[in-house]
């Protein structure tokens, strides 16, 4: 390692592999916005906006010392519960959910913090009482991360719920949840699915069914699978080319710039295009693995760990719901979707990621 | 030895640990293979398939609007139908000079100022890809001109539709309501309902009246195509259907002739009239005078024509069967007297002497009994016929407010009817936790004086007054009212609106007897309603009411003459009929009519001889034979 790798290491606390694969991404997010907003240069420029202020952020985070980021993550967990809480009883409804809340002058969402506060949470819970691990533990964890889901899915906000589970088993299963409890709970999820079924309302049913079969609503949300799966598909090996997708620039595909961008790179970049993209999420994803398997301490393993795996499972659940393998559970493509919030908090992750491969060795072992 | 173990466990640790990493990373790569199976699939096996629909065939799914149901009659008189027409429409998105199109345009076909001034405000209401009407009911003749310049004008729609049509016109406006076209706020609910896609096609929802409260029978079910259309946007063929369902028609428990008539006994009068079949709650007339012609709203209604019906002192635009409120009256008194009796506070057989006036112990205010001099030696029967004040001030302030507001609120005074309607206004029963909560004052038992003969703090509904004396008809029993009958589905069964009970307030029948009579006895010599009474072929029950509109000094004599139009006292009368076994019961008021017994009364008199004889009034005869809608 030379002197000035160092530098940039330990002194900005940027790893460079990664701030290279996120370049990657942020390139190809500008690039696509573009052609997904028909050469709307205020969307380009916005999404610019929203890159600057995620990743001062995620610089900010970056630096801050590991001890540092054990001490806010019961805060920031109770403070976002509270939020959750004042979210149900006096939260702003627009377009049938309550997600928003009003704080004078500004609206946030406080779901998209518990991205990051529960996985947070969880793993400093563990990291506390990591000498006497009980199943008891595992257990109180797991009502750390209940919670908050309950509150999300009641909202509703199908997509955000199931990443913050996601996130969250991701830290028991990395903690060590025993195989025997995982394996247990899942028949027994199973076994209950029926009960559960014949407890449901009509209209709750007819709900479910219309998620897992979206031809039942050709009119709502099975028209975004039936033109999402014509983008990618019409996109073949090659692709379409740049600013050419019909499917795109015809109006035919809805919110092309958010959840559904990625049938405009399938489209115009087709099978080679995906296979470059899903290059790059491996290599940001295989560096996240390498970050977590030297991460020096329990509570840095599974934080890391679970940003990694998390992240991953973003880019899985949108591309499979883009591509109709999955029901539309609105969940953006990660670091390419425009948006600011989910921007924000996936560089807030990564910013952890650098922390914790930065700050390693003033806690060595 | 200690610190070992400690390090062993660490070691053994991290190796599990990496363990589940590894997995993980199993896991990672399963997934990542599917999603590389599933591009596979699409872009390389399919990919033919999908090319083909993207690029030289493209679906379109059309939905299908379903028809509206229609609205019909106890009897089956159509209330509000459908008629197929052609309209003009433009689609903004694609005009780049507006003015100078609808110029153009203007060539072709008749365009007003107030087809433009609407379509303009149309524009600024919903902003989307869609088209926008700006001239409705195109002749055949227009059609053509149209269709034979098309090429000439991209943005430029000729459209067939439904259009709503009411033919009653204003005698209805407040009961049917109307439908408009969907607004941005009206979206935004549909989206909060999760029911937008069933209106992806509609143009128009209820916006006021039975047309809104039943939105969702009449609507019906959208149905929709997938089409293939070419590059040039042409429908190549249909590659699947399902059908839109027709919207429910509902049998309203109106009676349209009967709405007619009363509507007419108005006169120039502006009021309201509730007329309820006190043995089931079905509503058979509801008439708020002035209407409004409600086909001015349906495609957006104009600036001008807006402020000046929103504008009118005579508040056409007011429903005020439905939300007017105003002091009941003496029409409170039967109710009083019922109150009275209940609590025992007067025997039937008890006479007071009224000097013309009533003085609260201690006091020099005097309160006024609407004739001077008095009437004599007065109890309870007489108190109803003759319309004592002084009799009920004393009842009242020996009752005391509390026991009003109880006993009055079991006939539905102060709170909601219920009525299948949205935008129903609950009246006022003052009590002393009413004024207390609401002006932060102690209640003064001079408010208790006026609160008995229902002047004060007391407002109602013309809707509960009818409610009221409906229960009363009908011995105390409360039915639901309700305006619709029947819904009869487009398919399947129709189905008959329940008579819901809503309560028995279980009055003895000597008190009933007692009350019954002497409100028969408002309409014979003798009584407050003597005049509308002349002649009458059944049993006529009745009670006038006479409503302050501004408060008079003390000392000072009200002289309508000398009041201006609006702030004269409004004229009230219930009544209910046959009196031994009524049919109907309803609430009158006419706005600033003055006396309940001259203005109210005969009002009440023409709807009672057309229910319960088929008498139609002379000048009535006349307009009736000029069928269809009418409207002034």
């Amino acid at each position: 390692m030379n002197l000035r790798k160092i530098k940039i290491r330990f002194m900005l606390h940027l790893d460079p592999v990664l701030l290279a694969g996120l370049g990657g991404f942020l390139f190809i997010s500008l690039v696509l916005l573009y052609s997904a907003s028909d050469g709307n240069w205020m969307r380009v420029l916005g999404q610019l906006g929203n890159i600057a202020v995620a990743f001062t952020a995620m610089w900010i985070v970056a630096n801050m010392p590991l001890h540092w980021l054990m001490r806010i993550a019961v805060p920031v967990y109770v403070f976002g519960m509270l939020m959750l809480v004042g979210v149900a009883l006096f939260g702003e409804i627009s377009h049938g959910a309550r997600r928003w809340l009003h704080i004078g002058v500004a609206t946030i969402q406080p779901s998209e913090l518990m991205k990051i506060a529960v996985p947070l949470m969880m793993a400093w819970y563990f990291e506390k009482h990591e000498a006497t691990l009980k199943l008891r533990n595992y257990f109180v964890a797991l009502i750390l991360l209940v919670l908050p889901v309950a509150l999300i899915l009641r909202q509703p906000d199908l997509g955000t719920s199931i990443l913050i589970a996601a996130s969250g088993f991701y830290v028991l299963f990395l903690a060590g949840l025993s195989w025997r409890i995982m394996i247990g709970g899942a028949l027994a999820a199973l076994a209950s699915a029926p009960f559960l079924w014949s407890a449901l309302h009509d209209y709750q049913r007819h709900r479910i069914l219309m998620l897992l079969d979206p031809s039942q609503d050709a009119l709502g949300k099975g028209y975004h699978t039936i033109q999402g799966m014509i983008a990618v598909g019409s996109g073949g090996i090659l692709g379409k080319g740049y600013m050419n997708g019909t499917q795109t620039h015809l109006d035919f595909l809805p919110e092309r710039t958010t959840d559904f961008i990625f049938a405009v790179w399938s489209e115009e970049f087709g099978l080679l295009g995906n296979l470059l993209l899903l290059g790059l999420y491996v290599f940001v994803i295989g560096r996240g693995f390498i970050i977590t398997a030297n991460a020096s301490t329990y509570f840095t393993r599974l934080m890391a760990g679970s940003i990694t795996l998390t992240f991953f499972t973003y880019a899985f659940v949108n591309m499979g719901m883009v591509s109709g393998i999955l029901p539309v559970v609105g969940v953006p493509l990660p670091l390419v979707s425009y948006g600011g919030t989910s921007l924000l908090t996936l560089m807030l992750g990564f910013g952890m990621l650098m922390s914790i491969n930065t700050h390693k060795q003033l806690v060595k072992t | 030895m200690n610190r070992f173990i400690e390090l062993k466990n660490h070691q053994r640790e991290i190796y599990y640990f990496r363990l589940r990493l590894v997995l993980s990373l199993g896991f990672v790569a399963v997934m990542l293979f599917i999603l590389l199976a599933r591009f596979f699939y699409l872009q390389v096996i399919r990919h033919e398939y999908f090319h083909t629909l993207s690029d030289s065939n493209r679906i379109y799914v059309v939905p299908i609007v379903p028809n509206r149901g229609l609205l019909l009659d106890r009897n089956g008189v159509v209330m509000a139908q459908n008629y197929s027409g052609y309209t003009l429409e433009i689609a903004p998105a694609k005009v780049t000079d507006m003015d100078a199109l609808i110029a153009e345009l203007s060539r072709l076909v008749t365009i007003t100022p107030k087809d433009i001034k609407r379509f303009k405000k149309l524009l600024t209401e919903r902003q989307a890809l869609e088209t926008m009407p700006i001239r409705s009911q195109l002749t055949d003749e227009e059609v053509a001109r149209v269709s034979a310049q098309r090429f000439r004008f991209p943005s430029v729609e000729v459209k067939a539709r439904l259009f709503r049509e009411y033919p009653f016109s204003d005698v209805t406006a407040h009961l049917i309501g109307y439908v408009g076209r969907i607004n941005q706020k009206d979206i935004e609910q549909l989206e909060e309902d999760e029911i937008a896609s069933n209106y992806m096609g509609s143009d128009y929802i209820g916006k006021t009246g039975v047309e809104q409260s039943y939105e969702t029978q009449l609507h019906g079910t959208t149905g929709f195509e997938q089409v293939e259309v070419d590059a040039g946007g042409r429908a190549v063929r249909v590659l699947s259907r399902t059908t839109p369902q027709s919207g429910s028609n509902l049998m309203l428990t109106l009676d349209a002739k009967l709405q007619e008539v009363a509507e007419q006994a108005f006169g120039d009068y502006r009021g309201a009239l509730v007329a309820i079949d006190p043995t089931n709650g079905e509503v058979l007339a509801f008439v708020s005078k002035p209407g409004y012609d409600p086909a001015l709203f349906i495609d957006g209604i104009d600036t001008e024509t807006w402020e000046e019906l929103n504008g009118s002192l005579n508040t056409p635009l007011n429903n005020r069967a439905l939300r007017g409120q105003y002091p009941p009256g003496s029409t409170i008194k039967p109710f009083m007297a019922l109150a009275g009796l209940h609590y025992g506070t007067r025997a039937p057989t008890r006479t007071i002497s009224d000097p013309g006036y009533f003085m609260l112990p201690g006091s020099r205010h005097q309160y006024r009994d609407w004739k001077s001099g008095g009437h004599g030696a007065v109890d309870l029967y007489k108190s109803i016929v003759v319309s004592c004040d002084t009799y009920y001030y004393g009842l009242a302030t020996e009752m005391g407010i509390d026991n009003m507001h109880g006993y009055l609120s079991r006939f539905g005074f102060g709170k909601k009817t219920g009525l299948d309607m949205d935008g129903e206004t609950s009246g006022l029963l003052p009590s002393t936790e009413w004024k207390t909560k609401r002006y932060n004052q102690i209640w003064y038992p001079g408010d208790t004086v006026s609160a008995g003969i229902g002047q004060g703090y007391n407002l109602v509904t013309p809707l509960q007054l009818a409610v009221a004396t409906a229960t009363l008809a009908n011995d105390g029993i409360a039915f639901q009212p309700h305006l619709v009958k029947e819904i009869r589905p487009a398919r399947g069964e129709p189905v008959l609106t329940e008579h819901k009970q809503m309560y028995d307030l279980q009055i003895p029948p000597d008190h009933l007897k007692l009350v019954k009579s002497a409100m028969e006895a408002v309409t014979k010599p003798g009584g407050t309603a003597v005049g509308a009474g002349y002649g009458v072929e059944y049993r006529m029950a009745g009670k006038t009411g006479t409503a302050q509109v501004i408060a008079m000094k003390q000392g000072e004599k009200y002289d309508a003459k000398k009041v201006s139009e609006y702030n004269r006292d409004h004229a009230w009368f219930i009544a209910f009929a046959p009196a031994d076994k009524p049919r109907i019961a309803l609430a009158v008021l006419a706005e600033n009519g003055g006396h309940g017994g001259s203005t109210a009364a005969p009002i009440a008199r023409k709807v009672l001889d057309y229910y319960l004889l088929g008498k139609i009034p002379k000048p009535l005869q006349a307009v009736s034979e000029k069928a269809g809608s009418e409207s002034d």
